[in-house]
């Protein structure tokens, strides 16, 4: 019933709302003092070295990390409905997940043994 | 459910609330949220300051206690500035995106049972939905995006590595906290909050040498594993010390909201403590019972019903607050790799072996007509043991090197401090033994600037001053020799000027 998913739209707009209202109205009640020097990237003092908008780079890990994240979550979205009906399912469906962690498992060990859960 | 009281919401009485009655529990849960953040900032400040030898805030309201109302109306006067390299509507959206998902995650949270509120009964809940938990999973994912963007956005290198940090950290963290909560879900057999709750009423019937009692019914008794790697994963998940590796001030200044002042970075900080209120607000609700009593008050009849509920619920969700901030108050911040290994190779791996051993041990039970007891000591106990063993050889093989080292450093065969020793890094002091092709300063293997070790100090005025009167008068007059500029400069002339003053004096 889509109906319970209501209340959760009211609260969106008004959280939306605050937030929205927050952030567009803080240049308006603060005061406003120019100086050139405020519009430059916090780098204490110094140039800053690389722009990350422009061409800056950053490691290859945490595009590994995010990869691994897609793995092991969709793996949690197959568990939560096993897990919801693991009473009804019984032995075939404990089997089946066996089966399921098992292969993931051996794709993690590969990870782990290939160094990719290594940070450095 | 077998023994549902009166009281207790099932998934059928959501929905059906008039208007009115939706208005005053959104208004009802934002006002909340927002007192309790400003709760949580001067409670973490007193307890910190408790801890510390301190008294914390003490100035604005009695005993401090509008301090963060204080701080948030004083952020709104303050100027808002935005950088010059910044990516305008992404930096103007990010504290949004940040804000809102930590509102909605609140929105299944099952504060009490059903009340009546000006004469409508209606359960003390703003929704609830058969996929409830999965609200609050997918707010707090949709959080990352805020956090990611405001450090892209701000066009600054401190902000982008704390936005990458927070998001590798909060997406690593959160496989563990979704894997620790699946056993949950299959003692419960629902993944609706309410009825999560109401699964933890009664215990199971347990029989000790001939005596009937109701054993405990909250999960955090019945699957502890589950409840440490929950209470792990969301401190990881909230960048809460120790794990506060995208704040870390000695790093990386102020992380991804480095940037940004005024109410914008009021609002990243509302978000992270709304963020902590809803994942205690979780913890109580999937582990400690809910809104239920806990034991020696749920003796009394009236504990579960009306608003008494209420106040079980705000005491539980003050307790975990109390956890984090005595974590924050106790440990110090780990490194990154130390913590990246951590989640992904001790809080998955025993998720994962804990949640099939919790299928086996309800399955088998379920099959054959033993006990829960009896199979947690046939099944579980060799599991257990199955475990320990796995992961005690894996941490055997994570620390092999540094255990072949240390055996290597015991037969007396190498020194365990430096197995390599190079004279390229640290070379032995003296002025001429510098190479001669290296310009720049000495690096180390690991890249890191290592100071020249052969640096000579040069001798101060007064000595030079006294070697001079020992030397024949116009041996060396230094003023035309002596090429340099800055400070020594300035040293040798004084020097050299008083030299020649105290010649003067002498002649």
């Amino acid at each position: 019933m889509l109906s319970t998913y209501v209340p959760i739209v009211g609260l969106f707009a008004l959280a939306a709302a605050f937030a929205l209202f927050s952030v567009a109205v803080a240049p308006f009640v603060g005061p406003r003092r120019y100086n050139r020097a405020k519009l430059e990237a916090y780098e204490c003092g110094i140039e800053p070295v690389d722009q990350p908008l422009h061409g800056g780079r950053f490691p290859v890990k945490y595009y590994l990390t995010a990869m691994l994240f897609i793995v092991f979550d969709i793996e949690i979205v197959f568990l939560y409905p096993w897990a919801v009906a693991n009473d009804a399912l019984g032995v075939f469906g404990l089997v089946e997940m066996v089966v399921f962690i098992g292969t993931v498992f051996l794709a993690y060990a590969y990870v782990w043994r290939r160094g990719g859960l290594e940070w450095d | 459910m077998l023994f549902a009281a009166p009281d207790q919401p099932t998934l059928e009485d959501f929905g059906h609330d008039v208007w009115w009655i939706v208005l005053i529990k959104i208004v009802g849960v934002f006002v909340v949220l927002v007192l309790m953040t400003l709760f949580a900032i001067v409670f973490e400040r007193k307890v910190v300051a408790r801890m510390q030898q301190r008294s914390g805030p003490n100035r604005v309201g009695p005993r401090g206690s509008l301090q963060s109302l204080a701080d948030g109306l004083k952020l709104a006067f303050k100027e808002d500035i935005m950088p010059a390299l910044a990516d305008k509507p992404v930096y103007f959206l990010a504290p949004v995106i940040s804000a809102v998902p930590a509102f909605l995650a609140f929105s299944v949270i099952p504060l009490g049972p059903t009340v009546s509120i000006f004469g409508e009964r209606t359960p003390l809940q703003l929704t609830d939905a058969p996929i409830g938990v999965l609200v609050v999973l997918a707010c707090s994912a949709m959080g990352v995006y805020g956090i990611v963007l405001a450090g892209w956005a701000s066009g600054s290198t401190y902000p982008l590595l704390g936005g990458l940090r927070s998001a590798a950290q909060m997406v690593s963290y959160e496989i563990a906290m979704g894997l620790s909560i699946v056993a949950v879900f299959l003692y419960a057999g629902t993944m609706s909050t309410s009825e999560i709750v109401a699964a933890q009423a009664d215990g199971p019937q347990l029989s000790f040498f001939g005596l009937e009692f109701t054993g405990p019914g909250w999960f955090s008794i019945l699957l502890p594993v589950s409840f440490v790697i929950y209470a792990i994963a969301v401190v990881g998940e909230t960048n809460r010390a120790p794990f506060d590796l995208p704040e870390a001030e000695s790093e990386l200044v102020g992380g991804f909201h480095t940037e940004y002042t005024s109410l914008k970075f009021a609002l990243f900080f509302l978000a992270e403590y709304i963020n902590m209120v809803t994942v205690s607000a979780l913890a109580a609700t999937l582990f400690l019972g809910g809104w239920r009593a806990p034991w020696p008050l749920s003796i009394w009849d009236g504990a579960n019903s009306g608003w008494w509920p209420l106040l079980w619920f705000v005491l539980k969700v003050v307790a975990a607050l109390f956890v984090f901030i005595w974590l924050r108050g106790t440990l110090p911040r780990l490194r990154y790799d130390q913590f990246m290994r951590f989640g992904w190779k001790v809080l998955v791996p025993t998720a994962l072996v804990w949640i099939l051993a919790v299928a086996t041990m309800r399955t088998v039970s379920r099959e054959t007509d033993l006990s829960t007891g009896q199979v947690a000591v046939f099944v579980g106990v060799p599991i257990a043991l199955l475990v320990l063993l796995g992961l005690s050889l894996a941490s055997r093989a994570s620390n092999r090197d540094t255990r072949l080292m240390a055996a290597e450093a015991a037969a007396g065969e190498v020194h365990a401090v430096d197995p390599d020793p190079d004279p390229e890094v640290l070379p032995p002091a003296g002025p001429r033994r510098r190479p001669a092709q290296r310009t720049g300063p000495a690096r180390a293997e690991g890249g890191f600037p290592v100071p020249p070790m052969d640096l000579t100090v040069p001798p101060s005025p007064r000595l030079r001053r006294a070697d001079r009167v020992a030397e024949p008068v116009g041996a060396g007059r230094p003023e035309g020799g002596v090429v340099s500029t800055g400070r020594r400069a300035a040293g040798s002339t004084a020097g050299s000027t008083a030299t020649s003053a105290q010649e003067d004096t002498d002649g």
